[in-house]
């Protein structure tokens, strides 16, 4: 391995103080490694000690417990019913029948939950591994090509790539970017080969020459997206590549860097940020440029205070063109102005499509992104059996749903009838709720204050109810719905968005857009269910009535001014 | 306390007399003071006190050995009796417990009585190994001079009923020595059986004994009257039911709390708390209902006198626990014929009960008998003794237990064990309980720096608990390694969080676990002490003392197996000197079981 290339570094650029501790857990993991082996070994607890309850996530594993029994099992003198969630790394979501078929049979054999769940972040999860099925199921998707090395942790995670099986050209070529990028801005140890694929050590003096000995200073999210298509949320990521096509051939990209939603409630130094536009580069450059995006992040992030590490408050610190200039001189090349293009929306086209090259796509709608055999609607194993006959591949959306990519005329029919015999394809779906999201939050995930993915559901029939009292029943507003202030249901790009609190209070958000190009204000502070159907009750009502024609609920309620449009975020996200 | 309140005034003793014999009198036990103030009546009869030597000389052939081997106590309970009585006779009596008896000296000796249980597949209780093997060994002479009769109690439920007393009987027979009475094998119901062969067997020794010096009053008595016991037990409030298995595991668990303030009673780490219970009503209503007998008949019991069937049944006699006699009386009250047969073939009624209670049988060959009948055929209600598994070092006056609830559906209906289900089930917290302490000086603690290898897999965590509570209060240096085992990880890791704490701070220094369910093969704490073998094995050159509780008949066997073939592993023994190595540990008292 070659050496990190240094950088002259601008003290009066870094944030100086203590390192927060992550910093030291990091430096002193032996490249990830820390004592994960050990822990393995260890039959007294199902979790993890020390630091390697954190450096497991480098591996693509948070350790969870169910939260549900985790007062009960207290009072039973159990420990927490601790598991881990595995998070695939999954560049730009495509997954073949084949493997589809193994995971399939994991999730059903192995996992609490009996479940995979398709996520934001264009992968699959699995929730509700016991500590013995850990090294089998890494095991396991080696075999079949997968690995989950870096998905987590602060690193470069999963890569997404707009789903867009119309344009199949561009988006094979979109798509061979991200697997690229995913690879350039791996970490390079062998620390995950060496604890879950029993692989020898090597004798080598690692070093980490993109990444850095202690890693980037907070989670990293990359995408690589084919405009008008937003589905995959740019500004929730740090780095964006902006497909710019001519002639339906893929020439370069725009370079959108530093969005992020992540906040801490009460912490109004944090907040959610959209990407700025760095300009175009051509395609000879995507690698270097997407590896000094990092460097410079790596470089100046704020490692004192992980609440302000990510790139979008490292750019709001030293200046968007201070940054912009130092990728430049790293790169060796300076950004082009940006060539044009529009988003004009996020959500997946659903049911079938029929792409330049003749093929068939089938989008299907996947609530929550939850493939379970729920009581009449088998899912999971619908989607298994649609495996078995299927010669194309899947591919999984950043909004959790699923694409039956490739699918010849001759076996479309088969194929729907498969769908809808196990739920899969339902005519009934509003566009209400198909344009709602929620991340995975309670039981399992140790960050969410209020529920999420088990409430979005009644929610959304109450919003259904809503729209329809106004008679707009067709319409929808972008509803997204998490945990936690963390970000990963993406709800501060929603135009209503609920943020956890507490158990059964939310904060809501107004103002996004159909786009995505909008972060959306604070309207109403940790209230409960009762108050915020009646505001929706009451805005949704005037909407239905003030709108100008094609206005968005997200438009609208900025317009009349039911909140103040955050232009700037660092200015008037808490103004 | 008499001698407290003896003073020269009240006394033919001088001051310096009476302070004399209050240090010579605190320093003795019981028994001692009783055997002291009947030598010194004795002697005060002849010439004065002058020559111990003489009056020793003189006692000493006019002796009867009471041997109990205990497992529970009951035996123990029994030779206390038949010593009072022998002595209310002026016999001079020698009560010991098997476990310290010096084999050497049965060759002198001349009347003996041995009391004992028997336990698991037909073996001697812990303390009567050592005897059991030197009867049936080589160094056991020919023992012309002794007369001997043997008490056996044991459950006939088992298969083995009663084995070691047989043995014994058998044995002594064998060598010469002179069955004076025919052994009694008692069942768990056996105080009455016991009374009256004890009357007999008196009556048989009295004679062939120099008549001793009348015993006065018993000192012991005095000081245990308000004692609570068996007999009396303390009525007790049960303060926490909690659940401690995970709510997917196929065992109920529960870990109990119980109340002990005011009652005077303590414990030590290794005893056991007797509790009574009381049966079901519903369980008690469906077999009124299915014998077709009214509710309110008045019946009479031994114990109680007049009470009505209902309270009988459920204060007072046995129905979860099946036992031969039910079956036999209850077939001839009802004159079932094919229930006699089955009664009569001790094999078939054995297998015929494996599986049923009281109901079971009734529902089967229902009959129908007199509520007097049904009353006669059940045997009193036995308490139900549990390992303690708090020290009260850690939780001052309660006791903490381990309650493994018996609960399986068999014959269309959900069955509930008598004891596990009043305690897990039908006692609400705050609601008293009757409990009793019973010791077990065959389940002690080493001292301090002594470490300690503890095996006790499912419910046999109990006494371990208190151990390590015990030992973490007395700071005490010695090492203490765990071994514990239940099916599945997530769901029956007993206590497990305590024991994560135990082993963070040290108290713990090794925790073992075999979860026997969670993978394909099947684990038992045997294999995981076989796989740390060579660290068992140097443990055991420290000095370390091995204890198991849990299951009699298997685990206890499979892990006593486990520890002779580290022996022969990891010591260089052959497979008779391992196995001799830990018969000498265990007479040495560091290897223990507490096993049932």
């Amino acid at each position: 391995m070659t050496k990190p290339t240094q950088y002259p570094i601008n003290p009066d650029l870094q944030v100086q103080g203590a390192l927060s501790d992550n910093e030291r857990l990091k430096t002193q993991s032996q490249h990830l490694r820390g004592t994960i082996t050990t822990d393995l070994q260890n039959e007294i607890t199902g979790g993890f000690t020390g630091d390697n309850f954190l450096l497991i996530r480098f591996h693509g594993m948070y350790q969870q417990d169910d939260r549900d029994i985790r007062a009960e099992r207290a009072e039973q003198k159990l420990e927490p019913l601790h598991n881990v969630m595995l998070r695939a790394r999954m560049p730009g979501g495509i997954i073949k029948p084949e493997q589809w078929l193994a995971i399939d049979k994991f999730a059903s054999e192995k996992t609490l939950y009996g479940s995979i769940r398709l996520t934001t972040r264009q992968t699959f999860q699995f929730h509700g591994v016991f500590k013995p099925n850990i090294k089998p199921m890494h095991q396991m998707l080696n075999s079949i090509g997968i690995d989950s090395i870096a998905t987590a942790g602060d690193v470069n995670r999963n890569v997404l790539c707009t789903s867009n099986p119309v344009e199949s050209v561009l988006h094979q070529q979109a798509y061979e970017w991200a697997a690229k990028i995913s690879e350039h801005l791996l970490p390079k140890t062998r620390a995950y080969a060496e604890i879950w694929l029993d692989e020898e050590k090597v004798e080598t003096t690692e070093t980490e020459p993109v990444l850095g000995d202690s890693y980037l200073p907070r989670k990293f999210k990359t995408t690589v997206v084919i405009p008008p298509h937003n589905d995959v949320d740019v500004h929730a990521n740090d780095l964006n590549f902006v497909a710019i096509a001519e002639n339906g051939q893929l020439v370069g990209f725009n370079v959108l860097v530093g969005g992020g939603l992540a906040m801490t409630h009460g912490d109004k130094t944090t907040y959610p940020r959209r990407a700025e536009d760095f300009g175009f580069i051509s395609l000879e450059h995507v690698l270097k440029v997407a590896e000094h995006v990092v460097t410079v992040q790596r470089d100046y992030g704020d490692r004192v205070n992980r609440k302000n590490a990510k790139t979008k408050y490292t750019i709001d610190r030293i200046g968007v063109e201070t940054f912009k200039q130092e990728v430049e001189k790293r790169v060796g090349v300076a950004f082009q102005p940006s060539r044009p293009y529009e988003f004009t929306h996020r959500g997946d086209r659903f049911g079938w499509v029929e792409g330049i090259d003749g093929k068939h796509h089938l989008t299907l709608f996947i609530e929550n992104g939850r493939l379970l055999d729920y009581p009449g609607k088998p899912l999971k194993t619908g989607v298994s059996e649609i495996a078995k006959i299927h010669k194309g591949d899947f591919r999984m959306t950043a909004n959790q749903n699923l694409i039956i990519a490739g699918v010849a005329l001759a076996d479309k029919a088969q194929i729907e009838a498969l769908a809808r015999a196990h739920g899969l394809l339902e005519d009934s779906v509003t566009e209400q709720r198909k344009n709602s999201m929620a991340c995975v939050s309670m039981p399992t995930c140790p960050l969410a204050m209020a529920e999420a993915e088990r409430y979005l559901p009644t929610l959304v029939t109450h919003v259904e109810g809503i729209l329809a009292k106004h008679g707009i029943a067709e319409d929808h507003i972008i509803l997204r719905v998490v945990g936690c202030p963390n970000g990963c249901g993406r709800a501060m790009l929603a135009e209503a968005g609920l943020v956890g609190r507490g158990p059964g209070k939310y904060n809501l958000y107004l103002g996004g857009n159909t786009a995505g190009t909008r972060i959306p204000k604070l309207y109403l502070d940790n209230v409960a269910e009762a108050e915020i159907l009646a505001t929706l009750d009451q805005l949704i009502g005037r909407w239905s009535l003030e709108r100008n024609a094609g206005e968005c609920f997200g438009d609208f309620v900025i317009r009349v001014g039911v909140v103040a449009e955050v232009k700037v975020s660092k200015t008037d996200f808490h103004a | 306390m008499p001698f407290a309140s003896l003073n020269a005034l009240t006394s033919p003793l001088s001051a310096q007399q009476v302070q004399d014999l209050q240090k010579l009198v605190s320093q003795l036990n019981p028994i001692q003071q009783a055997w002291v103030s009947g030598f010194l009546a004795g002697s005060a009869q002849t010439a004065g006190v002058q020559l111990p030597s003489v009056a020793a000389a003189s006692a000493a052939p006019s002796v009867l050995t009471i041997l109990f081997a205990s497992q529970t106590g009951n035996a123990k309970g029994v030779a206390g009796k038949l010593k009072a009585a022998a002595e209310q006779l002026g016999l001079s009596v020698n009560l010991q417990d098997i476990a310290s008896y010096k084999t050497n000296g049965l060759a002198k000796e001349q009347h003996l009585i041995i009391v004992t249980s028997t336990y698991g597949e037909g073996e001697p209780p812990e303390s009567a190994v050592s005897f059991h093997k030197f009867l049936y060994g080589k160094k056991a002479t020919q023992l012309p001079q002794l007369n001997f009769a043997v008490l056996g109690l044991g459950d006939s439920s088992y298969e083995f009923f009663c084995q070691t007393a047989v043995d014994f009987d058998t044995q002594l027979a064998k060598l010469g020595a002179n069955r004076l009475q025919a052994p009694a094998l008692l069942d768990v119901d056996y105080d009455s059986g016991a009374a009256s062969w004890q009357a007999e067997v008196l009556a048989k020794f009295q004679p062939l004994l120099q008549t001793a010096p009348q015993a006065a009053t018993p000192a012991a008595a005095a000081s245990s009257g308000h004692a609570y016991s068996k007999q009396q037990p303390f009525v007790a409030e049960l303060s926490v039911n909690q659940k401690i298995t995970g709510r997917t595991s196929t065992k109920d668990v529960r870990h109990i709390e119980i109340s002990l303030a005011d009652s005077g009673l303590t414990y030590q780490p290794g005893d056991a708390l007797g509790v009574y219970f009381q049966n079901d009503p519903a369980l008690v209503q469906a077999i009124l209902t299915a014998t077709g007998i009214d509710p309110t008949s008045v019946v009479h019991l031994d114990a109680a006198g007049e009470v009505t069937i209902e309270r009988a049944l459920i204060d007072s006699l046995e129905l979860t626990q099946s036992y031969p006699s039910f079956l036999e009386k209850y077939a001839t009250s009802t004159g079932n014929s094919e229930l006699q047969s089955i009664a009569a073939d001790k094999t078939a009624a054995r297998e015929f009960l494996a599986t049923r209670q009281t109901l079971d049988v009734i529902l089967q060959y229902p009959g129908s008998l007199t509520a007097q009948q049904l009353v006669d055929s059940l045997r009193k209600q036995q308490p139900r003794l549990y390992s303690i598994a708090s020290s009260q070092a850690e939780v001052g006056e309660e006791v903490h237990l381990t309650v493994g609830v018996v609960r399986y559906d068999a014959f269309g209906a959900s069955h509930l064990g008598g004891a596990s289900g009043y305690l897990a089930e039908r006692l609400a917290e705050g609601e008293s309980v009757r409990v009793f302490v019973e010791h077990n000086d065959n389940f002690r603690l080493p001292d301090h720096d002594t470490p300690v290898i503890m095996v006790g897999p499912g419910t046999g965590i109990a006494p371990f608990r208190a151990f390590l509570q015990e030992r973490d209060n007395a700071g005490a240096t010695g090492q203490n390694w765990l071994f514990f085992g239940n099916p599945h990880f997530t769901q029956d890791f007993l206590y497990q969080v305590e024991l994560q704490d135990y082993l963070k701070r040290g108290v713990l220094a090794k925790l073992d676990v075999a979860f026997s369910r969670d993978q394909a093969q099947k684990v038992y704490v045997q294999d995981k002490l076989v796989a740390k073998g060579a660290e068992v094995w140097d443990w055991l050159q420290q000095g370390a003392h091995v204890y198991i509780c849990g299951d009699g008949s298997k685990m206890a066997r499979d892990v006593h197996e486990a520890l002779v073939q580290i022996a022969v592993n990891h010591g260089g023994l052959s497979s008779d000197d391992a196995a001799e190595y830990f018969e000498q540990l265990r007479e040495s008292k560091r290897y223990q079981k507490d096993v049932y």
